[in-house]
């Protein structure tokens, strides 16, 4: 162990980067991360950066840290990530989706760097960890509270891009509704970018003139927040807790909290215990929280909190049959459970879910 | 409210920006200069305004911050450019990633903090006219300010002796200069006019659009201003229907999403950029009228001989 540190100090001295050494001879570990939108989006990107800020917090001056914002979701995203890894980065969390080629190609170069793409499935090298978060535990509880608050029936999805993260969410948040009101259905709008706080606002706005009352979204401002509580409606927060843009309107938020994954692989490189791994927490282990249940009557709140308490137990699991597809075939049997790879994989809308996916 | 006046309201507040924007750099290109910082002005409005109006409580304050910032940022542009004569191009991308830097550098206390929003207007009785009392009594100042703006630079532009000046010395800077005509202080004025122009557009997205500041929340409009003036052969006229043509076509495909007609998301996405491109062609396709109406001078720079 002590050998593999020594090796990553001269490494890192090498590349003339200045990774001090600590008087006890043990390097500064540095842990870098790419994120896809600004620090200051008050979602998605926010929250990974929280997660960096615990970091700190937990490790003091044993880590150094550093982030680069607004990295864009293409090929381009490989040069950061292998300027990172230049820099003498030991571990490096790429934060979003897409960039998951580019992480894979940079871990093929580096092979002394940890690398931790997010909610991507591939792992081409032995450097590379993948790690997700069961976010879609959350839409189902919210997918009940929204068929209880909703007098028209129908809620509103703002949608980012087609993949299986978001798909799950929609299939999640349709099927928490249906079970309280098996007629609820739900209009999906794709807005084609994670973040446009003015595209997100105008999805809402004309979602909410076709006959919503219940909004909820997959991208990561606080417009549709905004839009919701001017127009009157209720609506559901995203990776972050929104109540401060509608205190009367918010019924909850997903948060999503990475500390307690960024602590713990951020140790593993410290330790040298570092190894691959695919991790998919979920509420269990408090990576995927709900925030306070508002604006909402007792009776509702009672039935989100057993929901979530069930869940977080373990006890019950959202994607469990029996399930229709939107075409009525059957893909669930009674009691059956989806397995994980449909899951990480899902390329097809359940039943009740009123739009044609985009393939 | 009637579902088509709510509509309307949000194709009104989708385009106004993008016609704010562009109306202010169209004055800019006619006066012979490009400056491709709209974007980087835009922002940099969007968050003074937003920063104003939290520290004054007080939104038209915030719009006036708004507007005098985008102005104050393009005096670096016209300072860069006229004076010292650097790429217009080049200085006007700089703009934009030093606008972009700098205004999450001065937002970054702002964020995640409600803003205060530009209310309607109200007008008793008039705002209370079915349909025409929202959509003409009932709208945000800035809206009706974008329209004001429009027939405005019209007017001057192409009815006024100051405005004749103004193109002459975009179509011909040495012919301006030998008439007598001040060019280096004519186009100082269109830069900050345009900047004025992209501040108040900034201005609209952070108090009106969405009340709030967040990075990087122009997402890119300052471009498509840009290209709504090359598309709308800068003329301000085909400007309105540009800015109101891509607003139009944007909020008409999510309500097409949302009713679930089965076309794809990816084709209704591109909607607006294709539409707008493909009507502005067609109105500018007589090719002869289109070279009168493109400033000459262009992006050149002017070095008056002493």
């Amino acid at each position: 162990m002590k050998k593999t540190i020594i090796a990553l100090a001269a490494a890192t001295a090498l590349l003339g980067t200045g990774t001090a050494a600590l008087a006890d001879g043990h390097a500064k570990t540095k842990a870098c991360f790419i994120y896809i939108g600004p620090t200051g989006d008050f979602g998605w990107t926010y929250q990974h950066d929280e997660g960096r800020k615990a970091v700190e917090a937990e490790f003091g001056d044993k880590v150094e840290t550093a982030f680069l914002e607004n990295v864009p979701e293409s090929a381009e995203a490989q040069r950061p990530i292998e300027q990172f890894a230049r820099s003498g980065c030991n571990i490096i969390f790429t934060t979003s989706f897409n960039y998951m080629d580019p992480t894979n190609k940079a871990a093929a170069k580096f092979p002394d760097v940890k690398f931790e793409h997010a909610t991507g499935y591939k792992r081409e090298h032995a450097n590379v960890s993948t790690y997700s978060s069961k976010f879609y535990q959350g839409r189902y509880v919210q997918g009940q509270i929204a068929a209880k608050m909703s007098t028209t029936g129908v809620a509103g999805y703002i949608a980012s891009f087609p993949i299986p993260e978001v798909v799950r969410g929609i299939n999640a948040f349709i099927l928490g509704a249906q079970s309280v009101n098996p007629d609820f259905s739900l209009k999906v709008v794709w807005v084609s970018t994670w973040f446009d706080p003015a595209k997100e606002a105008d999805a809402a706005k004309a979602l909410i003139d076709q006959g919503v009352d219940i909004i909820t979204q997959h991208t990561d401002s606080t417009a549709a927040m905004q839009v919701a509580a001017e127009r009157g409606i209720k609506a559901f927060g995203q990776a972050s807790d929104m109540i401060k843009f509608g205190p009367e309107t918010q019924l909850t938020a997903i948060i999503d909290d990475w500390a307690p994954q960024y602590i713990e692989r951020v140790k593993a490189v410290m330790d040298g215990t570092w190894k691959q791994q695919d991790v998919w927490h979920g509420m269990d282990h408090g990576s995927v929280a709900m925030a306070p249940y508002t604006n909402m009557p007792d009776d509702v709140k009672a039935m989100a909190m057993e929901t979530e308490a069930k869940i977080k137990a373990n006890e019950f699991e959202p994607f469990t049959g029996p399930i229709m597809k939107q075409d009525g075939s059957e893909w669930l049997k009674d009691g059956e459970k989806a397995d994980i790879g449909a899951l990480l994989g899902m390329n097809f809308y359940v039943k009740g879910v009123d739009d044609k996916l985009p393939q | 409210m009637d579902v088509w006046v709510s509509i309307i309201l949000s194709v009104c507040a989708a385009s106004t920006p993008l016609l704010l924007a562009a109306t202010g750099e169209l004055v800019v290109e006619r006066s012979g200069v490009l400056n491709l910082g709209v974007e980087g002005m835009m922002i940099m409005g969007a968050v003074c305004a937003f920063a104003g109006a939290q520290l004054t409580g007080d939104p038209f304050v915030g719009a006036l911050f708004g507007i005098v910032a985008g102005a104050a940022f393009s005096l670096l542009f016209a300072f860069l450019t006229l004076i010292l004569v650097a790429n217009q191009v080049a200085t006007g991308l700089a703009l934009t990633i030093l606008g972009l830097g700098l205004s999450g550098m001065i937002g970054e206390g702002f964020v995640g903090q409600p803003g205060i929003k530009m209310e309607r207007i109200d007008i008793p009785f008039l705002s209370d006219l079915p349909i025409i009392g929202q959509l003409v009594f009932g709208q945000d100042p800035i809206f009706y300010a974008s329209i004001a703006l429009v027939i405005a630079v019209w007017f001057f532009l192409f009815r006024s002796r100051k405005g004749l000046q103004l193109r002459a010395v975009g179509d011909s800077h040495s012919s301006a200069h030998a008439l007598g005509i001040g060019v280096l202080k004519t186009r100082a004025l269109a830069i900050v006019f345009g900047g004025a122009c992209a501040g108040l557009a900034g201005a609209h997205l952070s108090l009106v659009y969405v009340p709030q500041w967040v990075e990087g929340m122009t997402a890119g409009r300052g471009w498509i201003a840009l290209a709504l003036v090359v598309f709308a052969s800068w003329r301000p006229g085909r400007l309105i229907i540009g800015a109101y043509l891509f607003g139009a076509v944007n909020i008409a495909q999510f309500h097409m999403q949302a009713q679930g007609f089965g076309i794809p998301a990816q084709f209704l996405t591109s909607l607006p950029y294709i539409t707008t491109i493909v009507v502005l062609v067609l109105i500018a396709r007589n090719r002869r009228l289109t070279m009168i109406n493109t400033p000459a001078a262009l992006g050149q720079p002017f070095v008056p001989d002493r």
